[in-house]
């Protein structure tokens, strides 16, 4: 099998994976019903690519493991989803700040997917595509709405996108993984997408009345398997019945 | 909680496909035409059922009053003229 | 004017607004919001609509429950799917609810300080995974059986309302009956999970269709406005006598003693419903009563700061368009 390529589809699923998983949390909690269906909605699209990226994944392994033994069955150390993704719904602006700043890099990362040399893959990122551009106006709109709101949402969104803030730089971070499939011409050269991430960050923070955060202290290792406190509690329910009641057909 | 802050309602209509009007199907809450309009897609049209959406206020919207209804459209009733089985034609005329 | 033209016109005026209204229902001409309609007639649908968008939203609980556990990718975006489905009718339940001159805020009041009732099954607890299998298989099956004939209520926004949710709820008991199917043929102790979920299910699934008929007070008030096609009893026997024979095929057993088809009446005999054990589910004593509210209590209040930032967003939006216009 290919590793390079399987390490590498396995570090974009995650990120839906996780982030879906704390997206799926919410159903029934939000702040009104319809933001309630709306969040269930990014959920569904991102649980939908997962099963295309694991399907894919379980094709390339070609050991008989399925979309649910990759999604379920690894070790904490083996997940490699950014820290971003796993960060808790402290509040609904920790929410929309965690979403808005994985959409931004999502929808451009996806953007460049689509040309990618694996035809699978780039015809995962066309549908893909479509989905997380309307993630990413929901998103921002709600940024600007609670940046741009009360005085206390304002606090409130300011607060959330300083504490996540540490976590945006290692979006562009690249395995070795990484770099094998990126000279081969399948996966999107990353290191490219920041400068253009950070300004559009930036642009839509002001108009949302934000500071940019200055921080240059970032903090890395999702990519690497080495993960906040939080993903052991999050897998924890993920894995709970294929780790109870395993080898069962559900 | 003051009265104010609620989110105020909005009609939804959708077009169901091109060629097709846009029909009434049913409302929802939302702070400003954008949100309307999202929730509109996320609410409505979660199956496919719809290639284009309008929201409006629901106070912007004026209706007649059913206690009007009389004078409003029962004079209409007995105006048959307006329809074609009114006027008779011979039956070697078939299709006009 | 014809002679009967002029009879009918007679016989119409000499009615109060009242038998006029009584025999529009009953020519089976729907009833539309700004309509005058009685009081006791808005107060009821406000009552019975509100009380069923509420049942939709707490609804919503027990199966989230499972969301962040369900034990496949596919079960996972099936059940979100369906929760989902059920804040969408919760909604137009509401919407249409609004139409009687109540507001939404207004009912969630009602619903939170215990005013307005909901469904009382959603007040027990999802323990395994074979509970999103019973509760789609059983509830929803339950509901369908009282859903179906509001299609064709008297008020309008409400049939409408309903034709739309029983469209998109068919998937629903097929979700849940085909995660039974999975568990009854799977390992032993998937269908011993199964078995359990049926025997703590069962019961309350059939309370959930309500009060005996001579304890229900409703009733033929409800009948007359078509809120009601049939009577508790009369939709208890129809979805035991439509689950039975499922439970049957998939090898579960109904966990009632006196169970047993009546050649006779062409229908199952059943068992004692202990209805000590509803009414205090209904008076607010179910395992899952208080929590269920704090829930829905706690998820509100913690909105209310984004509630109100996205109205102070849209009003700062229209001033500054205001300005730029003058």
């Amino acid at each position: 099998m290919n590793n390079n390529l399987y390490n590498y589809i396995l570090g974009i699923a995650d990120n839906s994976l996780i982030l879906g998983q704390r997206m799926g949390e919410l159903c029934g909690h939000g702040p009104t019903l319809e933001t309630d269906i709306a969040c269930t909605n990014i959920s569904l699209d991102l649980f939908g690519q997962v099963r295309s990226y694991f399907q894919y994944a379980a094709k390339i392994a070609g050991d008989g493991r399925t979309e649910d033994d990759i999604a379920m069955l690894r070790k904490e150390r083996e997940y490699k989803n950014v820290l971003l993704a796993e960060q808790p719904n402290t509040n609904f602006a920790y929410t929309i700040a965690r979403q808005f700043l994985f959409d931004v890099y999502h929808l451009a990362f996806l953007s460049e997917l689509q040309n990618s040399k694996d035809l699978t893959l780039s015809a995962i990122a066309k549908k893909c595509v479509k989905e997380v551009s309307y993630h990413e106006r929901f998103s921002s709109d709600w940024v600007k709405r609670l940046g741009d709101g009360t005085e206390e949402s304002h606090l409130k969104m300011q607060e959330a996108i300083n504490d996540l803030w540490t976590y945006t730089d290692e979006l562009f971070h690249q395995t070795e993984s990484d770099k094998v499939m990126i000279k081969e011409g399948v996966a999107v050269d990353t290191a490219k997408l920041k400068e253009n991430y950070y300004k559009q960050v930036s642009a839509l923070l002001e108009e949302a009345t934000l500071e940019t955060p200055e921080s240059k202290w970032f903090q890395k290792g999702g990519k690497k398997g080495v993960h906040t406190e939080h993903l052991g509690y999050l897998l924890a329910d993920l894995q709970y019945m294929q780790r109870t009641y395993p080898n069962m057909e559900w | 909680m003051s009265n104010k802050k609620n989110w105020p309602l909005w009609e939804v209509f959708v077009r169901s496909k091109n060629g097709l009007e846009h029909r009434h199907c049913g409302s929802l809450h939302a702070s400003d035409a954008e949100m309307a309009l999202e929730n509109a897609r996320d609410v409505y049209t979660r199956r496919n059922e719809g290639v284009s959406i309008w929201v409006v206020e629901s106070k912007h919207i004026t209706a007649s009053n059913p206690e009007n209804n009389g004078e409003l459209f029962e004079p209409a009733q007995d105006k048959v003229y307006r329809h074609p089985t009114f006027y008779d034609l011979p039956d070697e005329v078939k299709h006009m | 004017m014809s002679e009967d033209q002029i009879k009918n016109l007679r016989a119409e005026e000499s009615l109060s607004l009242e038998a006029q209204f009584e025999a529009r229902i009953a020519r089976d001409e729907k009833i539309e919001p700004k309509d005058w309609m009685p009081e006791k007639y808005r107060q009821t649908h406000i009552r019975q609509m509100s009380q069923h968008a509420h049942s939709e939203i707490v609804g919503m609980l027990p199966e989230g429950n499972w969301i962040t556990r369900a034990p496949s990718l596919r079960r996972k975006v099936a059940l979100l799917a369906k929760v989902q489905d059920e804040a969408g009718h919760g909604l137009y339940l509401y919407s249409a609810t609004e139409t009687l001159g109540i507001s939404r805020d207004e009912m969630y009041e009602q619903l939170h300080t215990g005013k307005a009732k909901y469904s009382s099954i959603f007040n027990y607890p999802t323990l395994t995974w074979a509970d999103m299998g019973a509760i789609g298989w059983l509830v929803d099956g339950a509901a369908i059986i009282n859903q179906v004939p509001l299609c064709n209520t008297s008020y309008g926004p409400y049939a409408r309302a309903m034709i739309r949710v029983c469209k998109e709820e068919s998937f629903h008991q097929r979700q849940g009956y085909e995660i039974m199917i999975k568990l009854a043929n799977g390992t032993p102790e998937q269908k011993e999970m199964a078995q359990d979920a049926l025997n703590r299910w069962w019961w309350p699934s059939l309370m959930m269709l309500g009060p005996t008929d001579d304890k229900s007070v409703h009733t033929a008030q409800s009948m007359k406005w078509k809120l009601k096609r049939k009577t508790n009893d009369e939709l208890r026997q129809q979805f035991i006598d439509q689950t039975v024979p499922q439970a049957d095929l998939i090898g579960l057993t109904i966990p009632d003693p006196d169970l047993k088809w009546n050649e006779e009446r062409g229908s199952y005999d059943f068992g004692e419903i202990d209805w000590d054990e509803f009414w205090q589910v209904v008076k607010g004593h179910g395992p899952m009563n208080k929590a269920r509210m704090n829930a829905r209590v706690g998820a509100w209040e913690r909105g209310e700061w984004v509630r109100d930032a996205a109205m102070a967003h849209a009003k700062k939006k229209n001033n500054r368009k205001q300005k730029q216009a003058v």
